[in-house]
């Protein structure tokens, strides 16, 4: 198919080298601001060996973007936006993209700490893993117990987590530990499609297909005894990692506005290097409803990682037949890597309100930050970072030179550098679920697909994407946590 | 039976080069692979039936928008599709009717989940030996 070869021309962007783990891409033709590029010598995939390179380039070119278009060290290729890419943008003459958050609104990660140690559950892994599969939703188009009424999902797309733990599934200190107390202001349901509205209505509570996951961990090394104190986290603990979005709510929402603004791109009072990059002024009508509608959508992966969390509660109170104190369930944290709001961050010595779009990347904010619950006041903000398949999750805390460089950001986990259809090829012939087990993990997953598309050499390892933040300062590591039995859809 | 489309690799997407002797052809192979990739299309019985009718702003832009409209009768009413009969098309408008049926956990596999048809380099060429269509799916 040498036809092909033209879409996937090695990338022509030039990039000089800044220190050990940030690059500059200068700026060229209409990119107002330089990109900036967060990687190492040794990252698998390296740098600029595909068009993740050009799309920091072209996410440069939008108006009001603020400082530098950047890329956490896990960045891969998406529409628009690179995966990894971070853009603030000015509240007046800025922009905001569906391009620059991602379809799957909100997917974020929740770590929830137990009382239980390895030796807890050491011979029932089988029995848990296979309890978890049964009872939370997985899968292509997996739809859970609730179907809510078109008023009751309105309420969830308002009041996100919070409307989860007024129903009972969950604690209201599970809020308190979920980013921006897991509800974003100024959500608008009436900003959304029936379409939109339709395809949420089944689906809260499930964990979706893909990359989407529940993990259970161990606590295998801490790097930060105070810190790792402080998040309540000790040596061979257990610990449950989920990783989950908005489901098909957010799909619909992002499909929605993409159509809507690629419409009017043309009417826009700049050139666009990019259709994907569709956006709209933030002042403008349409900039406002997408922001409307992206909140909804926010909210609803809020809830429906609060009621992923309660249904794992009581799996593993059911299973291991032990009550909620022995379990000690508590959320850690709860954060979201793919979204776009409104923060205050120092521009030229002065606070100054910005949209932030991040997209595969995680807010990290610094000890001291008004925004963090007491209890992390004096640590910084805990930042998760889930590995690959069966890998473990990394869990760091948000530090000062992100707020100061990054605009409170950094990566969100290991990045893709194998194409689905090449790891099902990598894949032919082996028993990936054998291979896990001999790794110590029991994993169980819905598509046959799955395990074969998400098997570990597909990605970047997540060691050296998370060194990476720690020495450019970005977050500092805390814990490593190994993976003992994974659901995947 | 020629081939109705292939495959090619994307990091984390997924490309899908579509042929078709004409642009109704083109469209109705569109269709079929979007619905070949995400489940076993042979064993899904023509029980009901959907018109379509899909607008765009050139040929590319119809393209994606007619793969939007088919997507969400699968993630949105829940119908596995293997029928796709175009019957009437410009540059600017198509109409047709897709057949299937209600997807079935137990019997309809569903091996991939496509998130979304996206904008992204999307192509439709007219060549020497028919059209070809160039779509990214998000998956």
């Amino acid at each position: 198919m040498a036809g092909l070869h033209g879409l996937f021309l090695m990338s022509e962007i030039k990039i000089e080298r800044l220190d050990e783990n940030r690059w500059i891409v200068p700026p060229t033709g209409g990119m107002r601001v330089p990109g900036m590029i967060y990687s190492s010598d040794k990252m698998t995939g390296g740098i600029g060996t595909d068009e993740s390179l050009k799309q920091v380039a072209n996410v440069a070119h939008l108006p009001g973007i603020i400082n530098y278009s950047f890329a956490m060290p896990d960045m891969h290729w998406g529409y628009g936006f690179p995966i990894g890419g971070v853009a603030a943008f000015d509240m007046k003459e800025g922009v905001i993209s569906p391009g620059g958050v991602g379809y799957d609104i909100n997917c974020g990660v929740r770590a929830i700490t137990t009382r239980l140690s390895s030796s807890d559950i050491k011979g029932r892994m089988d029995n848990l893993v296979t309890a978890l599969f049964r009872d939370i939703p997985s899968g292509v188009g997996s739809k859970g117990d609730l179907k809510l009424s078109i008023k009751e999902e309105k309420k969830v797309l308002r009041e996100g987590a919070r409307w989860a733990v007024k129903n009972g599934y969950g604690f209201p200190e599970d809020l308190v530990t979920t980013e921006d107390g897991g509800k974003m202001e100024g959500a608008e349901p009436e900003c959304l499609s029936e379409r939109a509205l339709e395809r949420g209505r089944a689906q809260l509570g499930t964990l979706g297909s893909g990359n989407h996951f529940l993990e259970i961990e161990i606590v295998e090394e801490i790097f930060d005894e105070k810190r790792a104190l402080a998040f309540g986290l000790e040596p061979d603990q257990v610990v449950v990692v989920i990783h989950s979005g908005s489901r098909g709510l957010g799909y619909q929402v992002c499909d929605d506005f993409l159509a809507r603004m690629v419409k009017h791109i043309n009417k826009l009072d700049f050139p666009l290097p990019d259709r994907q990059l569709a956006c709209a002024y933030l002042a403008s009508h349409e900039g406002k409803e997408y922001y409307a509608a992206m909140a909804c959508a926010a909210n609803y992966a809020w809830a429906n990682r609060q009621l992923l969390m309660h249904r794992t509660r009581q799996t593993f109170e059911k299973t291991l037949g032990i009550s909620p104190r022995e379990l000690g369930m508590s959320l850690l944290y709860d954060v979201s890597h793919n979204i776009a709001k409104f923060e205050e961050f120092p521009v030229e010595g002065k606070n100054r309100k910005v949209c932030i779009h991040r997209k595969g990347a995680t807010r990290a904010f610094p000890p001291g930050h008004y925004a963090l619950p007491d209890r992390y006041r004096a640590t910084g903000q805990p930042v998760l970072i889930p590995g690959d398949m069966g890998t473990g999750s990394y869990i760091l805390a948000g530090a000062e030179t992100a707020f100061t460089d990054t605009f409170g950001s950094t990566c969100h986990g290991a990045g893709r550098v194998m194409s689905r259809s090449k790891a099902i090829k990598a894949s032919k012939g082996r028993s990936i679920r054998s291979e896990m087990a001999e790794r110590g993990v029991c994993v169980m997953a819905t598509g046959k697909r799955t395990l074969l598309e998400e098997i570990p050499e597909a990605y970047k390892k997540v060691d050296e994407v998370v060194d990476v933040v720690h020495r450019a300062g970005l977050s500092k590591k805390v814990a490593r946590l190994r993976a003992v039995g994974c659901i995947k859809g | 039976m020629k081939q109705k489309y292939a495959v090619f690799d994307h990091t984390a997407d997924l490309g899908v080069e579509i042929y078709g002797k004409d642009e109704k052809e083109l469209f109705s192979n569109a269709a079929h692979a979007l619905f070949d990739i995400m489940t076993d299309i042979n064993i899904v019985y023509p029980k009901t039936e959907r018109d379509i009718r899909v607008e765009g702003s050139g040929l590319e832009d119809l393209m994606v928008n007619f793969l939007r409209e088919i997507l969400y009768l699968f993630n949105g009413e829940g119908l596995s599709l293997h029928n796709f009969l175009v019957s009437e098309m410009d540059s600017y408008h198509i109409k047709g009717t897709v057949r299937g049926e209600k997807i079935d956990p137990d019997r309809h596999c569903l091996n991939m989940e496509v998130k979304a048809v996206t904008y992204h380099r999307a192509e439709v060429k007219k060549g020497s030996h028919g059209w070809t269509a160039r779509v990214i799916f998000d998956v």
